[in-house]
């Protein structure tokens, strides 16, 4: 057997002109979890885009098991051996799982489909992998990760040797991680070579055995992960070095700014009660499904609260309505930028200005000059990278949505900022701008609250810490007591 | 995407009817006729109005198959007001607010009720035809005043038709409110993403409601008119008015998926519809071949439109 399953060499590819992809190789061992790295934007997707025959490639090589690779068309890559899993799962969820499996090839029975060769099939590749799970769920019915462990199953039926994961774990908690990886692990231990793309770095260290970089779309290099640690990574990923991930910047923290008190919001979140004072950055941690989405929500009345009150500045307020938590200062940086922070069509500008339009106004009209200027300040202060702010949000990167999604808010000029995980999928050049950008704003008066599943990034950036579990807040945490085992253990619910 | 691949994508439209009138031109002496294109005016209007209203739905989103029935309903009002016993103005306000009042139906069961758009306005466009003919028993309603006829039928200073220039100050009126209010704005909003318009604090139902309002106001003008211009109120009047707005819009790159659309497309899309009927027309076409040949066009117009939009860098 040779020694690679899958080459790919001094692949080149450009986009009216523009080089997305420069010589770029790629070795893959069969039986390995190989990390592919690089900032958003260095063209990992699209490198992986040509492997999936999405896109085509301008010179350059690829063979598969010793032969001549090329594909044009997703099918033709499955077909000899190469499966995909997208960081945004695209499941059927009104179908059962064992059709989700087979879609788009399904058993049949002359002209008929065999719905029960598919059941008996689904069944017993469920139970391979130990996923209990009914092959008569519907898709709707389970988790995120869950509906992930699906497509693995997906691409396992087809007999995949390199399947390529995006970005796997960015909606899936801990605990869920530690299922994936076990199940990753099976795989390697059967032969099949896995291309893992993640920004997250631990687990990089914790599951991939080599690991290739790229930068701007050149090829930067591959080593064993052993031969590997943190800095050198971040030095070959960004091209210098980034000693200070999590930059902090100390704000002086004052009087309390806002109180939730006995917070219900049906099951989801019961009896909820915190404060945060003015130039503090308050975290939330706690596994997916522990109401910490649902609770900020409610309180910016996205949902109606079926208890509780909420004091501002010691003034009671009744937030029935997004409007109203506007009126009264707040902002949501929502979890799911594409989902509900962007209008993806949308130009960079008409996004900015989307919620602060009427300070733009000039004679109660639209004045295109107001809004240009106030998009044009943003793209600058915030470094977003776009072409112009003409530029549809669409076509920007992860980390670049993110920021004018940010820059909206901001230019409301709200007095309590809420973010729901707003680093997920980006990069750790964006990453530490955002960072950076909560330092500034709690310097200059304003207070944060911040979710997220990665509880580095929390002990890092925040002042305090609330841990929330089944609805509840389970424990709280200053600076100086942050320890990951502690947030971990509330965040289970279980008594230390 | 290039300086000039934009420019063409936004303005193309202007250019294909631009090819179309000089090809008709060509095709046929008489088209260009100075009385012709004022007759063509003249014809785009009615639809040309209703278009207008189409186009405040669809780019939030939504979908009104509902106006060609108000246009019906409000037709037999009008005539019924219009026999010379009351004042013009109280026909077109019954129009108006009768129009509103649909409108304003189809919006509570879409934002309120969440029905699907489709859903909603096929139950009002079935239904409001139905009670255009309960109230004009089934007839058309005919005896309208000269003076009603008139509001259609003159001339501004001899030349221009009135109908045009109602259809012009309602184009000005409506792209006035979508480029240049934060109404328009928020259209624009809701239909680009209407999670992320709701979190960015709009009141996405209020927004959701008024544009199939405007749709219905639109329809009712529309009602008001296209019986002075018939002069009758017959109650199947207007049969099949909505799917022409919408070719209209279409054709002039409103996206079904809401968020896009510039009303100058849609004015023009307007004008293409009539320049093709009319230059048919004159050519003697068959007007069952026109309805094939106009079936052709909706569908290259939103072949090229959409595949314009997937291609990306």
């Amino acid at each position: 057997m040779a020694e690679y399953i899958l080459e790919m060499k001094d692949i080149c590819k450009s986009f009216s002109g523009v080089k997305a992809l420069d010589k770029v190789s790629l070795n893959i061992k069969p039986g390995e979890v190989h990390a592919l790295m690089g900032e958003n934007g260095a063209g990992k997707s699209t490198l992986m885009k040509i492997l999936m025959g999405i896109y085509s490639l301008d010179s350059g090589m690829i063979t598969m098991d010793g032969e001549v690779y090329k594909a044009n068309n997703p099918k033709e890559a499955m077909n000899v051996g190469i499966s995909m899993i997208h960081q945004e799962l695209n499941p059927i969820l009104d179908m059962p799982v064992y059709e989700n499996i087979f879609v788009g090839r399904e058993l049949r029975n002359g002209p008929l489909v065999d719905s029960g060769a598919e059941i008996r099939e689904a069944k017993r590749l469920l139970e391979d992998l130990g996923i209990h799970v009914s092959p008569h769920t519907l898709l709707r019915d389970l988790s995120v990760a869950q509906c992930q462990l699906i497509e693995i199953i997906k691409a396992i039926s087809i007999n995949a040797k390199v399947i390529i994961m995006d970005e796997p774990t960015s909606a899936i908690t801990d605990h869920e991680v530690n299922v994936l990886f076990s199940h990753i692990d099976n795989l390697r231990k059967q032969g099949v070579a896995i291309i893992y793309i993640s920004h997250r770095m631990e687990e990089i260290f914790q599951i991939c055995d080599r690991i290739t970089v790229m930068r701007d779309g050149q090829y930067i290099g591959t080593d064993t992960t052993k031969n590997l640690d943190e800095n050198k990574l971040i030095k070959m990923m960004v091209g210098r070095e980034i000693t200070d991930v999590f930059p902090k910047v100390e704000a002086a923290i004052g009087e309390v700014v806002f109180e939730a008190k006995n917070i219900s919001r049906g099951k989801q979140v019961e009896d909820v009660s915190f404060s945060l004072h003015k130039g503090e950055i308050l975290g939330i941690a706690g596994l997916v499904g522990a109401g910490r989405t649902e609770l900020v929500e409610a309180l910016f009345g996205m949902d109606r609260i079926s208890g509780g009150e909420v004091f501002i500045h010691k003034r009671k307020v009744e937030i029935r309505s997004p409007r109203d938590a506007i009126k009264n200062g707040l902002a949501l940086v929502t979890e799911d930028r594409k989902g509900s922070g962007l209008n993806l069509g949308g130009s960079v500008e008409d996004n900015i200005t989307t919620v602060a339009i009427k300070k733009l106004l000039k004679a109660g009209l639209i004045n295109r000059q107001n809004m240009r200027e106030a998009a044009d300040q943003y793209i600058e202060k915030l470094k977003i990278k776009t072409s112009s702010r003409n530029q549809a949000v669409g076509y920007l990167s992860g980390g670049n949505q993110q920021k004018v999604v940010i820059s909206k808010w901001l230019l409301t000029d709200p007095e309590i900022i809420i973010m729901d995980e707003p680093t997920r999928g980006i990069d750790v050049g964006a990453k530490r701008d955002i960072y950076l950008l909560m330092g500034e704003l709690v310097k200059s008066g304003k207070s944060v609250i911040v979710i997220s599943s990665e509880i580095p990034e929390l002990m890092g950036t925040c002042d305090r810490i609330l841990v929330m579990a089944e609805g509840h807040i389970t424990g709280e945490l200053n600076r100086e007591d942050f320890a990951q085992e502690h947030i971990m253990s509330y965040a289970s619910a279980i008594e230390v | 995407m290039g300086k000039r691949q934009k420019l063409m994508k936004e303005y193309g439209i202007v250019l294909i009817f631009i090819v179309l009138v000089i090809v008709m031109t060509i095709l046929s002496p008489n088209f260009a006729q100075p009385k012709n294109l004022i007759n063509i005016l003249k014809q785009t209007s009615i639809n040309g109005i209703l278009s207008l209203g189409m186009m405040f739905v669809i780019i939030s989103g939504g979908f009104d198959l509902s106006v060609g029935s108000i246009v019906g309903v409000t037709g037999v009002v009008a005539a019924y007001l219009g026999m010379g016993e009351h004042p013009l103005i109280v026909g077109l306000l019954a129009c108006i607010g009768l129009g509103a009042l649909f409108g304003l139906t189809n919006g509570i069961g879409v934002s309120v009720g969440n029905l699907p758009p489709f859903i909603m306005t096929l139950g009002m466009m079935t239904g409001l035809r139905g009670l255009a003919l309960v109230i004009s028993g089934g007839q058309p309603v005919t005896g309208i005043s000269k003076e009603y006829v008139n509001i259609s039928s003159g001339f501004l200073f001899g030349v221009i038709p009135y109908l045009a220039v109602y259809f012009l100050i309602i184009t000005v009126i409506c792209a006035f409110i979508l480029t240049k209010t934060v109404y328009g704005r928020r259209v624009y909003s809701c239909g680009g993403n209407l999670l992320a318009a709701r979190v960015s604090g709009i009141n996405v139902k209020a927004m959701q409601t008024s544009v199939y309002m405007i749709a219905g106001i639109m329809a009712g003008i529309a009602g008001f008119l296209l019986t002075a211009r018939t002069t009758v109120g017959a109650p199947t009047a207007g049969d099949g008015y909505e799917m022409d707005a919408i070719t209209a819009c279409v054709i002039g790159g409103v996206s079904m998926n809401g968020g896009t659309g510039k009303w100058f497309g849609v004015v023009i899309g307007a004008l293409i519809i009539s320049v093709i009927a009319n230059g048919l027309d004159i050519l003697g076409v068959s007007s069952h071949y026109q309805k094939i040949i106009k079936g052709i066009i909706i569908i290259v117009a939103v072949l090229a439109d959409v595949n314009g939009k997937t291609k990306k860098a």
